[in-house]
Formats: structure tokens, C-alpha cells, sequence
């Protein structure tokens, strides 16, 4: 364990890492946030979900340091009179969960398509990879708002909202698998014609065992960039769906719905409903592309550009 | 090129087709044409009556054909909320979309071109750094907190800017109404711009920034250098050249992105453009609207891809060739 810990304090991966105070400012509010939005329930002061609670007399008190703050709200309340602050790591959480289950399932369906559109080519290929064409084209967040748009008016607002999380999640799952599909294909390519792979060929070993076992691997560096940077995106889509008002209902609300429930109130001077929710997932969004545009210069790898 | 035009052509035709049997699909479920017409205040057997004298009770096939003939005469059915055709209501509403795309486009093409050739030729400076930074924290805000904020700023602190709709407009003829020729309409066309620049310029300047770089590293531009040709004549004339073709294919890409931060931008300051309408169609469950704005905007969609996609074979071969990027 120890040497392996001593490899990678001298891979030329941390070194650029600990050189680069961009990258490390940018991971240390990453981890902070993730940390903060998963142990909201311990450590948030009020329980934003509790309707008991919750109480309206104290709906729309600013933030502590302005007059007619409340000591109790640290950052103020919205207009049902919860506690922003605690909102906010409730809906930071609901936004990271939505975000990276999108990016999983993007990145799984991307990921088995490449693999095998690379590896067995041919008709199979040209048909995988002009459908990606077509779905890119098409662009992630314009065919979220429209699937979403649709569902609604088939389920109806109330069943949809009791499923909007599971939904959100495949829908922006489904709307970016080509990015991951047309980069893992690429490296595919390259990878088929190395020995190791000749070699695992002759050894007998099945298509399936050198696709996950011996290609796979050698490809997990463009795949680690692409991840990055679709977590910000696909958090970017989720706030925007729920602005909109096609995504997380207000009562189990995301950054993005909580962006939307304070919009109104901002023409009556409450800026700090919206503000505040909008800062954090800026802050969010940020830091993620930050670490993502540092590893890519690190790691380098050939991507797909468009 | 001939055959690569035919087959660019009847893969748009394929494309239609495709969105147009979604959008009829959507229709056939959820939409209630009866509903539409009459209200809901008549009774059982006159509703039955009446589908079965609309057709509703064919086969599907049937009723989808029937639709894509009404739809090649430009008739998508009628809006249960306007009371009027769906298409006309959607004419009536784009030239609003039009004005905010085209002042955005203007902005966006004065400002990524020098900003993101500067940034591609002098990578190392600090300006260049500057505006890279910049374009990061661009991307990263969200365009409905940039209009937000606008709004907060300009509208409710300041008061110097109108925080919602088009203001006074012209009306220039047919369903055109437009706000570019009085001081009101362009004054109430100024926020949503800007918000609407603010997403897309940041993509642009990073787009040919990256295009601009890899066109420097080029066999043929190291040759110009050495054959003592002057900086300018090699940035603007050699490499900007090249950068453009690239830029204008993922550009032609970029359109679905600019539909979809339309809506938003239109839906925060309550611009009535199609963005808008779209966003009220789904409030108001007005299906027969919602599903003509999604063939219009993917016909438009199909259209100008097509174009983009046609040009870029005629100026470059090697596309047209193998009939794919």
C-alpha cells in the first residue's frame, strides 16, 4: 500500500498537481462542497423537508447581517419561511445526485457503444456512429427541456414530480452518450492495432474479455476528462430544467427550483432567495471546470472535438 | 457533390419525417382535439359523434398521414389557448426570437473573432490568460442567473433598464412587429442580448481559440515562416482562413444550444418570442401548440444544418469525398 502511495506522490500526475494552485484551490472547495451537501442532514441548522417546523411568520427574513435579520437564519429565508442556508446543501445534494447518476449512465451507455463500435467496425460502426451524429447535433439541453416538456403534459405535474429525480436522471443521461461513445471509439481504434491486443487474440481469449479487460483500460484517461467536465454540464442542465420549471419540484427543491421559487421575490427586494442558490451553483459548476480544464492539459488525451 | 447534396437532402427529408411522427405521436396521446374544439361543457354522445366525423377513430397510420398532408400545407391544427391556427401564432411570435438571435449573433461574432484569434496567437500573455479565465467563469454561470442578476442590478436597484418585455415596436408588415426601429423596443432589447451573449460568446472565443491553435501548428503555416512571410499576413490571411470552416460547422451544431438558452433567456424576462410561448404551451398543456413549435423548430433545426453542412462540402472536397466529417 505504501509503495504504491509513494508511486503516486512521484507520478508526474501530482506533481502537476501540487504545482498548480488553480487545481488545488479548485479540488479543496470541491471536496468542501460535496462533503457539506452529503452530510446536510447533520450538519444543515433546520430541516427544510420538516414542514412542522417550519413556520411562515418567518417567511422572507434577510440575511443576519442586514436589519430585521434573524440569528436563527444565518443567510436568511425564503418566502415559505425556510432556512436558505439549509435549503441550499439540502438541494446541493439533490443536484450532485442527479448530476453524476446522469454522468454514469451516460458515460456506461457512451462507453459499451464505443467500445463496440471501435472494436468490431464495419456497417455496425458507420450505423452506431452516424445515430451519435444525429443525437449530438441535436443539443443535450435542447432535447432535455423538449423530452421533459412532453412528459409533463403525458403524466400530469403531480405524478411527475414524484418521479422527477429517477426521470432527470435519464434524461440528460440519454441526451450525452455520443461525446463518451465517439471518444472511446477513437482510442479504440488505436488501441486495436497494438500487439497486447493481437497477442490476448491468439491467446484465444473472448471479443467481450479484450473490450473490458484489455482495451477498456487503456482508454480511462480521455474518459476521466469527458466525466468531468459532463458532471458541470449535466448539473448546468438540471438547474436549467428545473428553472424552467420541468425539473425538481420546490417542496424537494435543487439549486436550480430554488433559483426559480426566489425569482419573483427579487422585484420586492428579497435578493437573497435567489442569489445565494445561484452563487453556490456557480461556485459548483466552477470548480468542476476548473478541474476539468486541468486535466485536460495534464492528461492530454486526443478528444473528440464539437 | 451532386449525390452528396441528394444525400444530405434526404437525410434532412428522413430527420422530418422522424420529428414530425414524435410530434403526432405526442398528439395522439395527450392532445384532445375535441377538448380543443368545443370545451368541455357538451355532452358524451355529441363528443362521440363528432370524433368519429374528425377521423379520430382511424388507424393510426391513417390519422398520421392525413396530419403530414394538413402539415406540408402549413396547417398544424389550432391552438386551444389563441384560439387560432398553431402556425399562426408561432409566425406571429418568431420575429421576436429572430431580433434577440440576430443582435446576439452580431455581438458574438465582433467580439469571439479578435478575442479568440489574440488568445490563440499570444496563448502565454496575460490577457489571454485573462479572457480564458473569463470564458471559464462565462460557461459556468448559468444564463438565467446572468438575466437574473441583470434584472436585480439594472431594473430593481438602479431602475435605468425594463426588466420584462419587447416595449414599443414598429410594425413593418405581415406578422413582423419589430423593436429595432424606437428607443423603447431597443432599450428592452438590451439585457436580454447581453444575457444571451454571455453564455454564447465564452463558447465561441474557446471554439476558435482552440481551431486558431492547431491551424498555427500546421506543416504549411511553419513553411510560411520560413518563407519570411510578414506575422499579419500569415495570422489574418493563412490561419484565419482555415480556422473559419471548422469554427462554422460546430457553430451550425451550437444552434440547439442557442434554441435552448432561448427559452430561458425569453422565459426570465418574459420576451414574447417562441421561447416564451414554448414555455407557457407546457404550462397551459396547450399540446396542439407545443407540438407545432417542436416541428417548427426542428424543421428550422434540419434546415439551416443541412445548409451549413451543404456549404462546407462545396468549399471543402475532402468532405464530400467520403461523405462525412
Amino acid at each position: 500500500m505504501s509503495t504504491k502511495w509513494q508511486q503516486f506522490k512521484n507520478s508526474y500526475f501530482f506533481h502537476s498537481f501540487i504545482h498548480d494552485k488553480v487545481a488545488i484551490v479548485s479540488f479543496v472547495v470541491l471536496v468542501m462542497l460535496v462533503v457539506c451537501s452529503f452530510s446536510a442532514p447533520i450538519i444543515a441548522p433546520h430541516d427544510p423537508y420538516d414542514t412542522t417546523t417550519i413556520d411562515v411568520l418567518d417567511a422572507e427574513t434577510p440575511p443576519i447581517w442586514m436589519e430585521g435579520g434573524n440569528p436563527n437564519f444565518l443567510l436568511g429565508t425564503d418566502a415559505q419561511g425556510r432556512d436558505i442556508l439549509s435549503t441550499m446543501l439540502y438541494g446541493m445534494r439533490v443536484s450532485l445526485l442527479i448530476g453524476l447518476g446522469a454522468v454514469f449512465l451516460q458515460a456506461f451507455l457512451g462507453v459499451v457503444i464505443g467500445l463496440i463500435a471501435g472494436y468490431f467496425g464495419g456497417k455496425l460502426d458507420s450505423l452506431l456512429m452516424r445515430l451519435a451524429d444525429v443525437q449530438l447535433s441535436f443539443s443535450t439541453l435542447m432535447v432535455a427541456i423538449f423530452i421533459s416538456a412532453i412528459f409533463q403534459a403525458f403524466f400530469g405535474i403531480n405524478k411527475y414530480e414524484e418521479l422527477a429525480v429517477p426521470f432527470l436522471i435519464i434524461v440528460i443521461g440519454l441526451a450525452e452518450w455520443p461525446q463518451y461513445a465517439r471518444t472511446v471509439r477513437a482510442s479504440v481504434l488505436a488501441e486495436k492495432k497494438k500487439e497486447y491486443v493481437e497477442a490476448a487474440k491468439v491467446i484465444g481469449f473472448g471479443s467481450g474479455r479484450i473490450m473490458w479487460k484489455h482495451i477498456l483500460p487503456n482508454t480511462l484517461s480521455p474518459i476521466l476528462v469527458i466525466s468531468t467536465i459532463q458532471v458541470a454540464n449535466a448539473i448546468m442542465s438540471e438547474a436549467a430544467l428545473s428553472f424552467l420549471g420541468l425539473g425538481m419540484p420546490v417542496t424537494k427543491p435543487s439549486l436550480g427550483s430554488l433559483i426559480n421559487s426566489g425569482f419573483e421575490y427579487i422585484f420586492s427586494g428579497s435578493w437573497w432567495i435567489t442569489i445565494f442558490p445561484g452563487i453556490l451553483l456557480v461556485i459548483l459548476i466552477l470548480v468542476i471546470n476548473l478541474l476539468g480544464d486541468w486535466l485536460r492539459d495534464v492528461l492530454n488525451p486526443k478528444l473528440y472535438k464539437g | 457533390m451532386f449525390a452528396f447534396i441528394v444525400r444530405r437532402f434526404l437525410q434532412a427529408v428522413f430527420v422530418m419525417l422522424v420529428i414530425s411522427l414524435i410530434g403526432f405521436s405526442i398528439q395522439h396521446q395527450i392532445g384532445d382535439p375535441v377538448r380543443d374544439l368545443v370545451g368541455i361543457s357538451v355532452s358524451k354522445k355529441e363528443r362521440e359523434a363528432l370524433r368519429e366525423k374528425l377521423g379520430l377513430n382511424d388507424p393510426f397510420f391513417i390519422q398520421y398521414g392525413r396530419f403530414l398532408k394538413k402539415a406540408l400545407h402549413g396547417d398544424l391544427g389550432r391552438s386551444f389557448f389563441y384560439k387560432k391556427p398553431a402556425v399562426d401564432v408561432i409566425l406571429s411570435k418568431a420575429p421576436a426570437t429572430l431580433e434577440l438571435v440576430f443582435v446576439t449573433s452580431i455581438l458574438v461574432i465582433v467580439f469571439s473573432i479578435p478575442l479568440g484569434i489574440y488568445c490563440a496567437i499570444f496563448p502565454k500573455k496575460f490577457l489571454s490568460r485573462l479572457i480564458m479565465g473569463a470564458s471559464v467563469v462565462g460557461v459556468s454561470i448559468p444564463v438565467f442567473l446572468t438575466a437574473i442578476m441583470l434584472i436585480y442590478i439594472f431594473s430593481v436597484k438602479l431602475g435605468v433598464m425594463p426588466s420584462f418585455g419587447r416595449g414599443e415596436l414598429v410594425h413593418i408588415g405581415g406578422y413582423w412587429y419589430s423593436g429595432l426601429f424606437t428607443w423603447d423596443g431597443l432599450k428592452h432589447l438590451v439585457m436580454p442580448s447581453i444575457a444571451l451573449t454571455s453564455i454564447m460568446l465564452p463558447l465561441f472565443v474557446r471554439l476558435i481559440r482552440a481551431e486558431m491553435m492547431e491551424v498555427l501548428e500546421s506543416e504549411y503555416i511553419r513553411f510560411a515562416w520560413a518563407k519570411g512571410l510578414k506575422p499579419k499576413r500569415i495570422w489574418f490571411v493563412h490561419a484565419f482562413k482555415n480556422t473559419l470552416l471548422p469554427v462554422i460547422t460546430v457553430g451550425g451544431v451550437q444552434l440547439g444550444t442557442l434554441i435552448a438558452f432561448t427559452i430561458l433567456t425569453e422565459s426570465v424576462f418574459q420576451w414574447q418570442g417562441l421561447g416564451f410561448l414554448f414555455v407557457e404551451a407546457v404550462e397551459r398543456a396547450d399540446t396542439t401548440l407545443l407540438v407545432s413549435y417542436l416541428i417548427f423548430v426542428g424543421f428550422v433545426f434540419v434546415l439551416i444544418n443541412t445548409l451549413v453542412d451543404i456549404i462546407y462540402g462545396l468549399v471543402n472536397p475532402m468532405v464530400r469525398i467520403t461523405g462525412k466529417k
